[in-house]
């Protein structure tokens, strides 16, 4: 199973998570919102762009408690709250997020 | 609807302190990797929790791992979360959940180490403080 981008193959398992986190570009993040039914926005690519950091940091992607924790103090209570991440990713702002920006699948969250 | 819902209102608010006892260096068995996600569940429920390394334990936050040649993922970095979740909570007055990330001072000395050679910030205890501690615990899990 994989994912073409600009010619290039890009592996994933059977939920769409990509294998090899280095093969993720701009390009296949927004290949993998459109199957996820999700047109990229500034707002999403906040999000993304966010757990991407702090994947880099800390090696492993955060439990959704601490994704909305962290988001509210970079960016504000309007958009640290599980409402507003919902909205954008509808199908849990952890699991779907991750999912776009090329990070492993989170372990036991949503 | 109340009813429903009354199983989560008695386990909200259950908080007791938590310690992670890490006494094995940081490859060769599972354990320290294993205690490291126990913290991280334990953070997530927001209980007390109290992260001590001793004995070989302390080398699981030297700083400068690189574990290419084992094939084993370097999960050093993640301790940073640790002192994110104790940095938080102290700034949250909301939240009075309370962390301790420590090193016992006489298993850092063994070893030639200084609290400058850790990822994270650590509290420096002896053995006799240490043991204060662990009489303050609800649970203790040792790895």
């Amino acid at each position: 199973m994989s994912y073409e981008v600009n010619g290039k193959t890009v592996e994933h398992d059977e939920e769409g998570y990509i294998t090899d986190i280095s093969q993720w570009s701009d390009e296949l993040a927004g290949l993998i919102a459109k199957d996820e039914g999700i047109d990229m926005t500034d707002e999403h690519w906040e999000v993304v762009n966010f757990l991407r950091d702090y994947y880099n940091e800390y090696q492993i992607a955060p439990a959704v408690r601490v994704l909305v924790k962290a988001i509210k103090k970079k960016f504000g209570p309007e958009k640290g709250n599980n409402k507003y991440l919902y909205e954008l990713f509808p199908y849990g702002p952890a699991k779907q997020a991750c999912k776009i920006a090329g990070l492993p699948k989170p372990t036991g969250c949503v | 609807m109340e009813d429903e819902f009354q199983g989560t209102l008695e386990t909200e608010g259950v908080r007791k302190n938590f310690m992670f006892l890490n006494r094995k260096a940081p490859y060769g068995s599972i354990y320290a990797q294993e205690i490291q996600e126990m913290v991280l569940i334990s953070a997530a429920f927001e209980q007390n929790t109290a992260v001590v390394f001793m004995d070989d334990g302390v080398y699981q936050i030297k700083k400068g791992q690189d574990t290419s040649a084992t094939g084993m993922k370097n999960f050093s970095p993640t301790y940073g979360i640790f002192q994110m979740e104790k940095e938080d909570a102290e700034e949250d007055e909301d939240v009075d959940v309370v962390w301790h990330i420590v090193v016992e001072k006489e298993s850092m000395e063994a070893r030639g180490l200084t609290p400058e050679d850790f990822v994270i910030d650590v509290e420096v205890m002896d053995a006799a403080e240490l043991q204060k501690l662990m009489a303050e615990q609800d649970v203790i899990l040792t790895g």
